[in-house]
């Protein structure tokens, strides 16, 4: 890959500030607009932003590709992990208002961890979507 | 725990299938999807007996209560389905332990496992709930998983195969939501009980109608009812066999139970009666019956020939629906379960002889039943099940099917099922000829019976044939109370 020193210094400028605002997104979604879904595409795209740069190579050192799907089932067992627990704690399954000493500390944790687990399971399967197409013809 | 193993039915397999996705290669990702299996049959069991005993269960999930939030509604027809599909999953898992080691590629068994349990979550989930969106949900993980199946099937044909079911599976889909969110513009309710008591007002309005023809085709579409069947035969031939297994004796099961959800509960009886869709049914379960049962005889494949097979066998089922009386739906459910157990077996069966001689082609069996006669057992006797010879399975639900057709003094149909079983015995025929009155072919290799871990589930399915076949009190007996809850006001 012929270095551009141009693409490199903005890419490193703005990769931050992408990660940031997926953040943003991603634990401000219970407030305004935004959730775990839309957090988990942005989030990958800092990442895909950086593999066109620097190289997939590069970018696989980062995020081998068996973490990736750890990190993929790691969201769904977070997300159906919360409902087990409301059951646990009594309540019916995805039941929220149990997990808080009151129910709208309950509602709050509770969306908050699924929306969590939702944004790992999307950026992890958007990061391997997109290793699966860009790797190809490799082997 | 109570109504909870309504809801576990679903979690157990969904919160397994990521968890065996990351274990190593090996054989505990199977361990751990057979064990997954085996309490989901269990809930499954604990599940119908509840609902005979005690009506219908009703679970809000996160304490929501409908029509707001989504409910899991359970009665006998569901509790039924779900059975089916629990018990052919705790049958299938371990036949394919040795099975998939066979035909799928090391590095991507614990992917395999992963995916039948993602299925299997889809196909019990859309038994469960009772909310016409989350069936679209739930029909969509059990539809991507099955996608994902097939592709990992050996020959190259497998991408291709797949590719269609996908391409043929997402307009089924879509149709299906389309019509949901029509109904939904004219009832603003997404709860069925809801919804079917909203309906009755609305009826009269081209919206209604347009959402009702919507979801028919696409669920028509699912089920690979005639002429919408096209994609089934490349499907079931070029998946692994554990698949086809699977998907043959559940997928298109859980559509027809879609089907009649639609149909009976959703929608008033009276409206399914007033409009063609009955008419519709008959014809195109007779057209099914007759056509797919020729193309059967004339394949060369012996996967692709029980795939047809099954194309006609879903005709029965749409002839049931198409009845409309309780006893045509008797039929109906009565042959959802038979066929499972008897398109299971014949699956299994034709999957041993796959692991012995690594082909499924006609011409390449001749003389294996002697070589592999427990192996031949089993493919006699699901084939005269299939025939619907009296003393197995499928003698009884033919038995209904016709008698559901002469109480309307429906000659045409009865004509059909006869002629439908006569072209069966012909194409049973044909692979029990090329199994034992052909000479063996001589190409060097000494074919020996299948291992035990294939046969026991294969023998488990063909003795279930022969036992349902002599006592109908489970199937029977379960079929007309759900037939009952689905015709409530149809005359009997």
């Amino acid at each position: 890959m012929r270095p551009n020193l141009i693409l490199h210094v903005i890419a490193k400028f703005v990769i931050p500030l992408i990660i940031l605002f997926a953040l943003y997104v991603q634990f401000h979604g219970d407030f305004g607009p935004g959730g775990g879904f839309q957090a988990g595409v942005i989030f990958s795209a800092a990442f895909i932003l950086y593999s066109l740069v620097f190289g997939l190579e590069t970018a696989e050192k980062i995020i081998p590709h068996h973490w990736l799907r750890i990190l993929a089932s790691l969201g769904v067992v977070i997300y159906a992990g919360v409902g087990i627990e409301s059951l646990i704690l009594g309540g019916n399954y995805l039941d929220y208002t149990l997990l808080g000493s009151n129910q709208i500390a309950g509602q709050h944790l509770g969306i908050l961890l699924v929306e969590l687990g939702v944004g790992i399971t999307v950026a992890a399967a958007m990061l391997i979507l997109f290793f699966a197409f860009a790797g190809r013809g490799r082997e | 725990m109570g109504n909870h193993i309504s809801l576990l039915l679903v979690v157990v397999p969904l919160i397994a299938a990521p968890l065996v996705a990351v274990l190593p290669r090996g054989r505990l990702p199977w361990a751990v999807s057979f064990a997954v299996s085996v309490v989901c049959a269990v809930f499954a069991g604990i599940q119908l007996w509840s609902v005979l005993q005690g009506g219908v269960i009703s679970y809000e999930l996160g304490g929501w209560a409908p029509p707001w939030g989504i409910e899991y509604r359970i009665d006998a027809v569901n509790a039924f389905v779900a059975l089916i599909v629990a018990v052919i999953a705790a049958l299938t898992l371990p036949y394919a332990l040795h099975s998939a080691e066979r035909e799928i590629p090391e590095e991507k068994i614990p992917t395999f496992y992963s995916a039948l349990l993602l299925c299997l979550t889809g196909l019990l989930g859309i038994t469960q709930t009772g909310d016409i969106f989350n069936v679209f949900v739930f029909l969509e993980i059990s539809s991507l998983s099955s996608y994902a199946l097939i592709s990992l099937g050996k020959s190259r044909q497998a991408f291709t195969s797949s590719y269609q079911y996908l391409i043929m599976g997402t307009i089924g889909a879509t149709f299906y939501l389309i019509g949901v969110g029509l109904l939904y513009s004219q009832t603003g309710t997404l709860n069925m009980q809801d919804m079917a008591n909203i309906l009755p007002s609305v009826l009269h309005l081209n919206t209604v109608v347009t959402g009702f023809t919507f979801i028919m085709v696409g669920i028509a579409l699912k089920l690979a009812l005639f002429p919408l069947h096209l994609w089934l035969p490349n499907a079931y031939t070029y998946a692994p066999t554990v698949v086809t297994v699977f998907l043959a004796a559940t997928a298109t099961k859980v559509a027809v139970y879609v089907m009649l959800r639609i149909l009976f509960t959703v929608f008033p009886q009276t409206f399914t009666i007033a409009t063609p869709a009955d008419e519709l049914f008959i014809l195109a379960g007779m057209a099914g019956v007759l056509s797919a049962s020729v193309y059967a005889i004339y394949q060369k494949n012996i996967k692709r020939l029980l795939a047809y097979s099954s194309v006609a066998q879903i005709g029965y089922m749409a002839l049931g629906i198409g009845f409309a009386t309780t006893t045509g739906l008797m039929a109906t459910l009565i042959h959802l379960f038979n066929h499972a157990l008897m398109k299971g077996a014949l699956f299994m069966a034709i999957g041993a002889i796959i692991y012995r001689i690594d082909s499924c082609r006609i011409d390449q069996i001749h003389g294996l039943g002697r070589a592999m006669p427990w192996t031949f057992g089993a493919i006699v006797i699901g084939g005269l099940s299939l025939v619907g010879v009296p003393g197995t399975a499928g003698f009884i639900s033919k038995w209904y099917l016709v008698t559901a057709a002469l109480e309307q003094s429906a000659w045409i149909p009865v004509a059909v099922i006869l002629i439908g079983s006569l072209l069966a015995v012909v194409y049973v025929g044909k692979l029990i000829e090329a199994l034992y009155f052909k000479p063996l072919t001589d190409n060097g290799k000494v074919v020996s019976e299948a291992p035990l871990m294939l046969l026991v589930p294969t023998w488990g399915l063909v003795l279930a044939n022969i036992y349902f076949g002599l006592d109908t009190d489970l199937t029977v007996g379960v079929a007309e109370q759900a037939a009952a809850i689905l015709a409530g006001g149809l005359k009997p």
